[in-house]
């Protein structure tokens, strides 16, 4: 038996995995935006662009949680951003209806609850695809949300939602406790921000150390065999599908109060940014691996693309693209090397084959 | 009777059968709730309203008969919508062949693109996917410049294309992009049906990884599969551009979606290997039949179509399952009364009472 590896193999090791190289691209960039970018890290702006740089896609941090799980599971939930923005619209149509909004964003994590049942219902038990029973939900649920608010926008002028919930997405909460207010960064960092740390915090240790986290991957990587070994795959597929659309729900709360005004439209299209974050962090889209450290990287990686790009002027449909173009390469450039390691392995018996059969002493 | 009916049907006919009575039963169903409801302009107007839909979904069709997807659809006919006007803006004389050829030549690229980092690249389909989508949306939205196509500056035969008809029953209308539609189908359906390389894509989408021990040329064929997509995808974009005439750079987007909706709703597996060019068309039928009669139906919300699209697609793949059961349980009672029958006399019928 070999002795357990030392602290510097592991670290060795770990760098040359994925999460290492994602880890190294983002030095890449963090460097190319100092150099390059104005106001990145120095300059008028101090701390507050590295603040604003997680504070412009927190909703989406939020949601590539638990996309992950979803993924790892070897599942897909195209419907959230159709769920955020249903969760945002419950909240403003409530509150326009003059419920307190208290009772809005109760309301609407439970909307977000019965949309994951629903989901779970047909993935899990009925057993129908993912990727087909999210896509209904993704039309079908933002249809929902147009029935809901219609062409109008709630949370301006008269409707405008309380001080409390717009403060929560709109001010640091340094503001509201004066005690953090010494702190770099934390100074200026939004309610959104650390919940989106705490819950990190806790993704990580359920999928990393938790029997949780085991059986999503096993589940994952093969679904019959973790049937057959005991595994719980109904309930636990359920239980996926419930946390996917809750906390998108949540998100959408959160949304709501960041922007201070809903639309039907709020949060369309933002599942491919969200699905583009966790893949780039590693995850398979076939389920059974990837790590909460890499869609970490990854979200950060993605955050600082756009943040640096977006100070150098760079327009945000080319910052989509160059965000795509990365995930491709992600992908592309590891296989390329494995063929060409393939091949040249291959060249080389080749060679070696030909050799023996031209030498002295042929075979008999 | 039933079983005996049954037997002689295949999965996806059966569920083109049903797709064909749902249509006929929402269209009874909003006959009797709409004035008017049964004439040449409702006609007229599926008719011009399905075939964009339908011409990328059959494209579609080809990349996921082989388990593949391709998302970047909408930002593929986007793309060649706004370059054909450009081109057509710019040179009002150009021949129509041309102009179609060009549209096709860069939907081929596209795909082209696509299928060669999904076949040989081994990239999954949808992370690549995924990202030309984004990537062919901001190359369009670099080089377009802001700037929209107009109809006023696109030539006349582009402007009265939306209206332009073959032969005329009454009030009804047979229309140029309605044909169009129409031979796309056909001619996809028969190569579906007879070319040995279109049977090979059902092969590797059954099993991809029998498909290449017994020696399919597995990746050329996927990387064929998205250049037809590609290229159907530029014919979508050139209709696309003809029928609104006024392009921006957001046109088409979230297409992608409806495509899939119109494969999945058509009968096709959305994991390979079933499927078929008609009933995709009656799948984009179906959607827009539903989607145009629910905007004149008054006694419902306009945003309420959604919501119901979003149902539909639940309940296609939901019946999907029903039905294969089924014929799979018809299929598997025949088989052993044929083996009772085959058996020499003397021993009794085993399993008789299934």
């Amino acid at each position: 038996m070999d002795s357990a590896p030392t602290l510097t193999q592991r670290i060795a090791t770990r760098l040359r995995s994925w999460e290492g190289l994602l880890l190294l691209i983002l030095l890449v960039v963090v460097v190319l935006n100092t150099v390059f970018a104005p106001n990145y890290l120095f300059g008028d702006l101090g701390n507050q662009n590295q603040v604003n740089l997680w504070w412009i896609g927190i909703e989406k941090a939020i949601v590539v949680l638990a996309m992950a799980f979803v993924i790892i599971n070897g599942e897909i939930d195209l419907s959230v951003a159709s769920v955020m923005g249903l969760s945002a619209v419950v909240v403003a149509i409530l509150w326009e209806q003059g419920v307190a909004i208290e009772i809005g964003i109760l309301v609407a994590l439970l909307v977000g609850l019965a949309i994951g049942l629903f989901n779970g219902f047909w993935v899990a038990i009925v057993g129908l695809p993912s990727l087909v029973v999210t896509l209904a939900g993704l039309i079908g649920i933002r249809g929902l949300a147009f029935m809901l608010i219609e062409g109008r926008s709630v949370g301006n002028g008269e409707t405008a939602f309380p001080t409390w919930f717009e403060d929560m997405g709109q001010q640091p909460v340094s503001d509201l406790m004066g005690f953090l207010g010494s702190i770099p960064f934390i100074d200026r960092a939004p309610f959104a921000l650390f919940l989106y740390f705490g819950l990190l915090l806790l993704a990580g240790v359920v999928l990393g150390r938790s029997g949780f986290g085991r059986r999503n991957y096993v589940i994952g990587s093969n679904k019959d065999v973790a049937l057959y070994s005991g595994v719980g795959v109904v309930r636990h597929k359920m239980t996926i599908m419930v946390i996917s659309s809750v906390i998108a729900a949540l998100a959408g709360v959160l949304l709501a109060s960041h922007l201070g005004a809903v639309r039907g439209s709020t949060a369309f299209g933002w599942e491919l940014d969200i699905i583009t974050i966790v893949l780039l962090g590693g995850v398979s889209i076939f389920g059974g691996s990837g790590t909460m450290l890499g869609v970490f990287l990854s979200t950060m990686l993605v955050l600082n693309i756009r943040n640096g790009l977006g100070l150098s002027n760079v327009p945000g449909h080319t910052q989509t693209g160059v965000v795509g173009l990365l995930l491709i390469l992600s992908v592309l450039l590891p296989n390329m090397m494995e063929s060409y390691r393939g091949w040249a392995r291959r060249r080389s018996l080749a060679r070696a084959a030909r050799a023996s059969r031209d030498g002295p002493l042929p075979r008999s | 009777m039933t079983d005996a009916l049954l037997r002689r049907l295949r999965p996806s006919q059966v569920r083109e059968l049903i797709t064909v009575l749902l249509i006929i039963v929402i269209v009874v169903f909003f006959a009797t709730q709409i004035d008017n409801y049964l004439s040449g302009r409702t006609f007229n107007r599926i008719t011009t309203e399905f075939p964009i839909i339908a011409v990328v979904a059959v494209g579609q069709l080809l990349v996921v008969l082989t388990r593949n997807l391709d998302l970047s659809v909408g930002s593929q006919v986007a793309m060649v919508a706004w370059s054909t006007g450009w081109i057509a803006t710019q040179m009002p004389e150009i021949n129509p062949i041309l102009l179609l050829a060009i549209a096709m030549g860069m939907g081929v690229i596209m795909g082209g693109i696509n299928g060669f980092i999904v076949a040989y690249g081994r990239v999954p389909a949808m992370i690549t996917t995924l990202a030309t989508l984004a990537i062919y949306r901001s190359f369009l939205i670099t080089i377009a410049n802001a700037q929209s196509i107009e109809t006023r500056g696109l030539p006349d035969w582009i402007v009265h294309f939306p209206g332009t008809t073959l032969f005329e029953y009454g009030k009804i209308d047979i229309r140029l992009i309605f044909v169009i539609a129409l031979i796309v189908v056909a001619v996809v359906q028969l190569l579906l049906t007879f070319l040995p390389y279109a049977r090979r894509l059902y092969a590797i989408g059954s099993n991809p990884d029998a498909a290449r021990m017994v020696g399919l040329p597995k990746q050329r064929d996927v990387f064929l599969a998205y250049l037809g997509c590609g290229a159907l995808a530029g014919l979508g974009g050139l209709m696309q551009m003809a029928k609104f005439g006024t392009i921006t750079v957001d046109s088409a987007r979230g297409l992608e979606m409806a495509v899939i909706a119109a494969v999945v709703v058509g009968g096709a597996n959305i994991f390979g290997g079933s499927g078929s060019a008609i009933g995709v068309m009656l799948g984009a039928v179906l959607i827009a039949v539903l989607d145009l009669s629910l905007a004149r139906w008054i006694g419902i919300s306009d945003f309420a179509r959604d919501f119901l699209l979003g149902a539909l697609i639940l309940l296609a793949v939901a019946g999907d399952v029903v039905i294969n059961k089924r014929l799979q349980k018809v299929w598997l009672r025949a088989r052993r009364r044929d083996e009772a029958r085959a058996a020499p006399h003397g021993v009794t019928a085993g399993g008789g009472d299934g």
